[in-house]
């Protein structure tokens, strides 16, 4: 598709949100730009790096978040703009250096940007980033669409440089992952004289704490002083509105709808803040002082009413009275993300104005019509992937053994394992790496009573991010467990980004390849490697392995991600069902190949009640051909 | 309905159908004769078989949110038909034109023997019942005839075009094929489209 730098300044061009944050980056002469892979945030760093080479900046993708934030601070430390990006969970992984370098303070523009992912669409959690910004004392915007993303991620790291430091601008996925025409600025040559020269003693150190922490919040003072007077903030509507709606990012989209919808325009006011920490207390109290009912519309936590309230506490003699309405009396909904139809509800049940969504005979026949034919689309693995074939292993392994052995799980495609398409054989996922971390703990229960195997399981992406520390724990207290990495030669759920296992840079060229079976082994490690599509093979190592019970041991399931596989080779099979020895419904195996391999590749057909090959989403990897007890998957040599 | 404003589109169909890259390709067409547009689109989902969804705000006026509100669709773009019957049910309303795929993308729970595909009658029934017209086109066959399924979304696109109801004229679209795809795949999205355009037109 078109390059975020197709088009001249001045053009309006269609941007996604993140691409329109990277552009936003170019615009203010950024050098340096690093991330870790993450929905909903990993198009900032991908269409960043797709320019890289023709605006002679520097883009990487780290190996976690919290190197991510290092390296990028390293560039402002040398006098050189940059960018960090993550989603909200990066930014717990980068927050042990983040509460350092708050105090540290930068040199040249830092803009962190973190993309909450409201409704878990693509996440573990919905965690709401922004008390991170009050945690930290580092000043917050939080643009509302692709243009403000640009506009603010520009602005952003002009005023990093006016108050030394660290600037979060928060997006979520309805702003991120969504697309809008964007007026474009110039972009802008970087800084080409990075030197680091330190001119005072400790000056990139948070020590002597309280002289810094003191000097943070005249930093902090100064970002509020910048505020009172930003173009982000505005407000619409009446003088004097019967309710004032205080919204943010994305709750602003949907409380304009609302308000139009509703034809409110007349009696409801809209303060719309882009710079939500700290908050701009003189103009926010001004708009305040137009009413004495306040609804604040926001995502997901109540950060923004919180504060207000804070603010109202503070100044309550001259403000006097004010009721709230949001989350915390019960109008919004406190978990999951917003929607224009929610803020109408609220809007209507505050001001006792009924909005009819769908007429209700329309409503009545739609579920009639419809209600039954339409089924939830499961998501499940996709046919011919890896993680499939190794999680039968290793099923049929932990049957084997008999003892009462169970996976713990981590963060990737192969979370899916947690669901039908791979048995039901994850049983724990957390964070980054926490699959191994639980592992090393119940792999030293043995005093206390344990005595069941324990493997886990972690992508290759996710080994370098977070698992090598547990893994050398695991070594160093001699814990017990089996590590299986689910090596696919990709970041796959995130869009197949580039890692250290992958010998390619974020450019796309030649990079050093980091091999985890030489890593594991130079920890003294017992390491096997399987083709997991060899489901003997792979089934007898694990049990081996397993059965080996002394100290950390390492399977390296290796096979590349079904996805790359359709790109770069021809099938190695060409499948089909036999139907003389496809028994159908009187076989005892009660259809296992179908309703419990579950390929998308191979259905189940009603009208001959035999199993079948759909060539058209088959990729010829042969599996299935393994697990039919009659032998009638037959698979030849393409 | 091609003069309202905002004009609310959905498009809709499952991961790997190509749902997001035409959504973009006429967002961006319609930037170019100086529309505002917005496109919200749900991801994560969209590799794994998983429903897919774009709504695409269409205005002369203003930026819209990337969400449009339920019952509240002008027109939907479906490129599988029960995901259609789904955006119908929540986003649907007497008013709104369809133009969707007849080929069904099997759930693995249906491919897999332990749920039913609902028959072509049901589908038609409730499409014309639940719109003010709805037209199947069976653009997978179109797209295989061209040598690929996977152009089956901008054959859509074709006849979505064909059926006027987006401020959308057909050389505007080929011109944002021309601007955005490689050369070695444009001349096979044009016949695609201009395939799509026809089938419509010759209803």
């Amino acid at each position: 598709m078109t390059s975020i730098t197709a088009y001249e300044a001045g053009a309006s061009q269609l941007l996604m949100g993140n691409e329109a944050i990277a552009r936003g980056a170019l615009e203010a002469g950024l050098g340096f730009a690093s991330a870790y892979p993450g929905n909903p945030s990993s198009e900032i760093l991908g269409s960043l790096a797709e320019v890289a080479r023709e605006m002679d900046i520097y883009a990487e993708w780290s190996v976690n978040e919290k190197v991510a934030l290092e390296a990028a601070a390293a560039a402002s430390f040398a006098g050189v703009r940059a960018i960090v990006a993550m989603k909200q969970n990066g930014l717990n992984v980068a927050s042990d250096f983040l509460m350092n370098l708050n105090l540290t303070g930068t040199v040249a523009g830092l803009v962190l940007v973190v993309c909450d992912d409201p409704s878990g669409l693509s996440s573990t959690n919905e965690q709401d980033s922004r008390p991170a910004a009050k945690w930290a004392e580092l000043p917050l915007l939080e643009p509302a669409n692709s243009q403000e993303a640009k506009d603010m991620t520009k602005w952003a790291f002009e005023l990093s440089e006016e108050i030394k430091n660290v600037c979060l601008v928060r997006s979520v996925t309805r702003v991120s992952h969504a697309r809008g025409d964007v007026r474009l600025g110039e972009p802008m040559a970087p800084s080409r004289e990075a030197r680091f020269a330190p001119t005072t003693l400790g000056q990139f150190t948070p020590l002597l704490v309280p002289i810094k922490h003191s000097f943070l919040h005249q930093k902090v003072n100064k970002a509020r002083e910048i505020f009172e007077s930003s173009p982000f903030n505005w407000y619409t509507g009446p003088e004097k509105p019967e309710l004032l709606i205080v919204t943010c990012g994305s709750g602003w989209n949907y409380s304009l709808e609302a308000v139009k919808a509703l034809g409110l325009e007349s009696s409801v006011g809209i303060l719309k803040l882009g710079t939500t920490w700290p908050l701009p207390e003189k103009l926010v109290q001004q708009h305040l002082a137009r009413t004495d009912k306040v609804l604040v519309v926001e995502e997901v936590n109540p950060f923004l009413e919180g504060n207000l309230k804070e603010l109202v506490g503070d100044t309550f003699a001259t403000l006097g009275p004010l009721t709230f309405y949001g989350k915390r009396s019960g109008h919004l909904p406190t978990f999951g993300e917003l929607d224009p139809d929610r803020v109408m509800g609220a809007l209507g049940s505050i001001l006792g104005r009924e909005r009819v969504a769908v007429e209700p005979d329309y409503a009545k026949k739609a579920q009639a019509l419809t209600g039954s034919l339409v089924q939830a689309r499961m998501i499940g693995f996709c046919a011919g992937c890896p993680h499939r074939a190794t999680l039968w292993s290793v099923k049929n392994a932990l049957k084997l053994d008999g003892r009462g052995g169970f996976v713990t799980g981590d963060i990737g495609c192969y979370t899916m394992g947690l669901g039908p398409t791979g048995f039901f054989q994850l049983k724990t996922v957390q964070a980054m790496g926490s699959g191994a971390g639980l592992a090393c703990g119940f792999g030293k229960l043995d005093k206390l009573g344990f005595d069941q195997p324990v493997l886990t399981v972690c992508g290759d992406s996710t080994f370098f991010h977070a698992a090598i520390p547990a893994l050398i724990n695991g070594v160093y207290n001699q814990s017990n467990f089996t590590l299986i990495i689910l090596d696919n030669s990709a970041t796959a759920m995130t869009g197949f980004q580039p890692h250290p296992g992958t010998g390619a840079s974020a450019l796309g060229e030649p990079a050093p390849t980091v091999d985890p079976e030489g890593l594991c082994r130079s920890l003294g490690i017992r390491v096997e490697v399987a083709d997991p599509f060899d489901l003997q093979d792979t089934t007898q190592k694990l049990l081996d392995l397993m059965q080996d019970d002394s100290g950390v041991r390492v399977l390296i399931s290796r096979r590349k991600c079904a996805l790359v596989r359709a790109k770069e080779e021809k099938p190695a099979y060409k499948v089909r069902v036999d139907t003389e020895k496809c028994r159908g419904e009187s076989c005892g195996c009660a259809r296992l190949c179908t309703r419990i391999f579950q390929c998308p590749g191979l259905v189940w057909d009603d009208e001959t009640h035999t199993a079948k090959i759909d060539e058209v989403i088959c990729t010829g990897c042969g599996v299935c051909a393994d697990i039919c007890p009659a032998s009638a998957i037959i698979r030849e040599v393409a | 309905m091609k003069d309202k404003d905002p004009l609310n589109v959905i498009v809709t169909g499952v991961g790997g159908q190509g749902n997001v890259l035409i959504s973009q390709l006429m967002g961006s067409a319609l930037v170019r004769s100086g529309y505002h547009v917005t496109i919200g689109e749900t991801y994560g989902a969209s590799q794994r078989g998983g429903a897919v969804m774009s709504h695409l705000r269409i205005s002369r006026q203003a930026q819209y949110g990337p969400l449009i509100p339920h019952g509240q669709a002008d027109v939907i773009l479906g490129l599988e038909p029960v995901e259609t019957l789904r955006v119908l049910g929540q986003y649907g309303n007497p008013g709104v034109m369809v133009v969707t795929n007849s080929r069904p993308v099997y759930p693995l729970a249906v491919a897999v023997g332990i749920a039913h595909y609902p028959s072509v009658e049901e589908i038609v029934k409730a499409l014309e019942e639940l719109s003010r017209k709805a037209w199947m086109i069976n653009a997978t066959d179109i797209a295989l005839d061209l040598g690929a399924s996977i152009l089956a979304n901008i054959v859509m696109v074709g006849a979505l075009v064909a059926a006027d109801v987006l401020p959308l004229a057909a050389q505007e679209f080929e011109l944002e094929l021309q601007e955005s795809l490689p050369t070695d795949r444009l001349d096979l999205n044009l016949k695609a489209f201009r395939r799509g355009l026809a089938e419509l037109k010759a209803r």
